[in-house]
């Protein structure tokens, strides 16, 4: 579903991607970790065409990205920090989105929306909401077209736990979908329920790709965070990210 | 009654009788012949039809007239009408194909050593010269409608031409497509009214030795070169309508040596240049528009004593330009559109001095390249400081009575 | 295309600082038609304002909204939308409003009291400059990496344009004064919108003192249609082109 092909990308003269190849396919649920700076953005942006690779190709459904940007009607796109025009309505954003897609009623998914009360704040300016309304709308929108594919980069932070609960929902019933999910985030926690592979950046290159399964045999671990850790401390990782992914290991009870 | 009746059919039948008829199916077809057999005093009525009859010489008192204008046709070779006599009209023919000479100012009416001549209502086309006057007194060139075939300044002559004459009044004719549409040599005590010329390739009405004249209520438009007035004194100029001279060197009136003359109540709209004035002296111009033209006024150096008042400035690219610093000429009570002063004790005169030159009118002298700059904010700037502070433009070019309202003219 | 300039155009409305520009212009107009004795000197006004003002407003409004509108941006390139569409919307959009203040602001005051030759071609150099130097702010909003630099950049562009070029062209003229420079000076004013503009009034207001120039070249140009196709020719490629070099950097652009 989504072929990744040595895919490079600079940032003057930071490399932020390495040579990254990888074949997403769907009923997947891959969680794309990594530390902060460790290229996970960059990789989603460039699958959604908004980045453009240094060197490499991404394939879609088995399309090239660069030809045609119709590719993006089969990707639903949660982004860290969901940014919109300042004036315009909740309301009117999911309208114009709608609108510019031609989308009929029928053909949207419009649960998360009322799941997420979001129709009591449909008259207010997108300036006026908060991070975590904001993160609630973009995860609506994410899922508003029902799209094969979701990209949702770190979409829990932010979100009160409550609402958490229900995007996971979300996610799981199109997990059942079989629909090809991208997830990034650094707190595993919160996903490691729903995960079924695990895509690991560090520096821009991709340290591994594997099913959860296979990890769990590897390391012999239940918990993945751990599993992770096991493998991390194998393979002679020594990095702050992986104590932080422990810390909040411990820190979960908090929700 | 019935006895005159009979004598005049009798007179016109036998050719010999007070007014003679010239037609094709009349006894008498020629106007030659008419002419031969005609005494002082007769009229020669010619009837509707194509006459080509080469040169035709009058020296007779004739009255000829044209019913339904009448074609004498020179077909291109011929001098149509040669005139020299006394109290002679012409009237009502139409003129046409009067032939080309290098050498003979050839015309398709010539007039020369005359005295009472009258030109009336009559049509000339496609002529070398059109109407030529030399040495004549009192003519009267009256209701005419002249057009040239233009083609280069060599092969076209002049539209109504006057040499050596005096007492002449040239009045609502038409002429176009000409050298100079009305050319005056050595004319004096004459008169120019109402007439339109226009669309001529040199100048609609060319002044040259020629004193004591007056020109009122013409139009001249779309001339090449607009109006010249040379090496004359006392000249009159009244009421006139100048418009449209364009060209590198078109004028409204081009002045040259003039010198105690008046200018006044004309209107200047849309010339190259309203008028250039050159080696001109103790001229008053008043009361006149001048309008939308590039320059109003390009006044040279060597001009002194002139009188610029009560004019109305509006819509000028430029309203004066000189080519030096000194300046012995007045200016007063004049409007201008661009003048940005005040009047604090409201007597309709603005209390600071306007100068009429800009620096960009003096660069543009000097640079003419410098015109496709005109009125960018670049220049702008250059004008107003040099407003703030004078340096480079003639500091007694000065109205120091600026209107603040336009004149009602 | 139409639908997404629908929205940026809606989005510019509510803002008012257009509303702001066409109550601007039109008090100005007015009062200068008002206070004149005579047009002429309130057609030389309008005529600053549309060389000197309106280009600077039409640069400095566009950066400000294409860094404004930087989320729409980011919105409609994660939709199935191609970047070319998405800019030519937006120029679309801000073109469309600015162009409708000025024919408001100074249309309606100009038709009402100086509907003549002059005055249509002031009306037609306004709407021309606008879509200039809207295109130009495209081109240097996508070129420079933050609003700062991008309104730097079009501030000092604008100061090129409409000050430093003439006071170049000036120079020149008098330093190869010698020379035949007939050609030269018609082809550094080409090169110079503003200047373009100005040819294209001065064709209306100045035709007599232009036909005063020697020289077939410019009898040539000013006296026939020659003038008003060349102006209008290069002032579509003035157009154009900025805006197409915006669209090619912006496609390659990483969001």
């Amino acid at each position: 579903m989504i072929r990744i092909e040595n895919i490079s990308k600079k940032f003057r003269r930071l490399q932020v991607l390495d040579t990254i190849s990888a074949q997403l396919i769907p009923g997947q649920v891959v969680s794309l970790i990594g530390p902060n700076g460790s290229g996970k953005t960059t990789l989603i942006k460039i699958i959604l065409g908004m980045v453009r690779p240094g060197s490499g190709e991404i394939f879609v459904d088995g399309h090239l990205i660069s030809t045609d940007p119709a590719y993006r009607e089969k990707i639903g796109y949660m982004p860290q920090i969901g940014r919109y025009p300042d004036n315009m309505k909740v309301g009117q954003l999911f309208g114009m989105l709608q609108h510019i897609r031609n989308a009929s009623d029928e053909k949207t998914d419009k649960e998360l929306i009322g799941l997420f009360e979001l129709e009591k704040i449909f008259e207010k300016p997108m300036r006026n909401l908060s991070g975590g309304t904001r993160q609630k709308v973009s995860a609506a929108v994410a899922f508003l077209f029902d799209p094969p594919i979701l990209i949702l980069d770190e979409p829990t932070a932010g979100l009160d736990p409550l609402a958490s609960e229900i995007l996971k929902e979300k996610i799981l019933q199109g997990k059942r979908k079989d629909k090809l999910i991208l997830v990034t985030s650094h707190i595993l926690s919160d996903l490691d329920e729903l995960t079924s592979h695990i895509m690991y950046l560090q520096e821009g290159k991709l340290q591994f790709f594997k099913d959860i399964d296979t990890l769990k045999e590897e390391t012999g671990e239940l918990k993945l965070g751990k599993a992770i850790a096991r493998i991390m401390k194998g393979e002679q990782f020594s990095n702050n990210w992986i104590d932080k992914i422990m810390t909040l290991r411990k820190d979960e009870k908090i929700y | 009654m019935r006895i005159s009746f009979f004598i005049v059919l009798f007179f016109s039948f036998s050719c010999h009788a007070r007014t003679i008829i010239v037609g094709a199916n009349e006894s008498c077809h020629s106007l030659k012949q008419a002419i031969i057999i005609a005494k002082d005093g007769d009229t020669i009525q010619l009837k509707p039809g194509n006459y080509k009859e080469g040169s035709i010489i009058l020296t007779k008192s004739l009255t000829i007239i044209g019913e339904n204008s009448p074609v004498l046709d020179g077909e291109n070779k011929y001098e149509i009408l040669l005139i020299s006599g006394n109290d002679i009209t012409i009237k009502g023919i139409h003129f046409r194909n009067s032939g080309y000479s290098a050498l003979n100012d050839f015309a398709s009416i010539k007039l020369v050593d005359c005295n009472k001549v009258t030109i009336e209502n009559n049509s000339i086309s496609n002529a070398y010269f059109a109407i030529h006057v030399s040495n004549s007194a009192f003519t009267v060139i009256r209701n005419n409608t002249i057009s040239g075939t233009p083609t280069s300044e060599q092969l076209t002559g002049n539209g109504i031409h006057l040499w050596k004459s005096n007492n002449a009044l040239i009045e609502n004719n038409q002429v176009k497509g000409h050298r100079d549409g009305i050319y005056f040599e050595f004319v004096t005590f004459s008169a120019i009214k109402k007439n339109l010329s226009e669309k001529n390739i040199r100048y609609g009405l060319h002044f040259m030795f020629s004193n004591d004249d007056t020109y009122t209520s013409n139009t001249f438009r779309n001339n090449g070169a607009g109006v010249a007035v040379m090496y004359s004194k006392k000249v009159r100029m009244e009421a006139n309508h100048f418009e449209k001279n364009w060209g590198p060197s078109a004028y409204g009136i081009l002045l040259k040596d003039i010198s105690d003359s008046y200018i006044i109540h004309n209107t200047f709209l849309k010339n190259t240049v309203g008028i250039h004035l050159e080696g001109t002296s103790r001229m008053d111009i008043q009361e006149n528009i001048f309008k939308e033209n590039g320059w109003a006024l390009k006044v040279q150096a060597s001009c002194e004593d002139n009188d610029f008042h009560h004019n109305n400035f509006t819509g000028n690219s430029f309203d004066v330009a000189t080519n030096g610093t000194l300046m012995l000429n007045k200016f007063d009570n004049n409007y201008w559109d661009k003048y940005e002063g005040y009047d604090i004790n409201k007597d309709g005169i603005g209390d600071v001095p306007y100068h009429p030159v800009s620096l960009y009118a003096m660069i543009t002298e000097q640079n003419p390249n410098a015109l496709l700059l005109m009125r960018s904010f670049t220049i702008q700037l250059l004008d107003r400081a040099e407003k703030a502070i004078p340096g480079l433009t003639p500091e007694n070019l000065v109205d120091n009575k600026p209107l603040m309202k336009s004149l009602k003219l | 295309m139409i639908k997404l300039s629908r929205y940026v155009l809606y989005d510019i409305v509510r803002s008012k600082i257009i509303l702001g520009y066409t109550l601007f212009l039109l008090i100005i107009s007015f009062s200068l038609f008002q206070m004149e004795e005579n047009n002429s000197r309130a057609m030389l006004s309008l005529l600053n304002i549309v060389l000197i003002v309106l280009p600077l407003v039409s640069l400095v409004f566009s950066t400000i909204h294409y860094y404004n509108s930087y989320e729409f941006i980011e919105l409609m390139a994660s939709q199935p939308m191609s970047r070319t569409k998405i800019l030519l919307s937006e120029y679309a959009g801000v073109s469309i409003s600015l162009l409708s203040a000025f024919l408001v602001g100074a249309g309606v005051p100009v038709i009402l009291f100086a509907a003549d030759a002059t005055g249509f071609a002031l009306l037609f150099t306004g709407c021309c400059l606008t879509l200039v130097f809207s295109s130009i702010a495209f081109w240097a909003s996508v070129m420079a990496r933050d609003k700062a630099r991008g309104i730097g950049l079009v501030l000092l562009l604008w100061f090129y344009f409409t000050l430093i070029y003439d006071g170049l062209v000036l120079m020149i003229l008098f330093n190869f004064s010698d020379y035949p420079l007939e050609k030269i000076t018609l082809l550094l004013s080409a090169l110079n919108p503003v200047d373009l503009g100005r040819i294209f009034i001065m064709l209306q207001m100045d035709i007599s003192a232009l036909m005063g120039y020697t020289g077939a070249l410019y009898k040539d140009f000013f006296g026939s249609g020659t003038g008003i196709l060349f102006t209008a020719s290069i002032m579509l490629l003035w157009m154009v082109l900025p805006l197409w070099l915006a669209v090619r950097k912006f496609k390659k652009k990483d969001l």
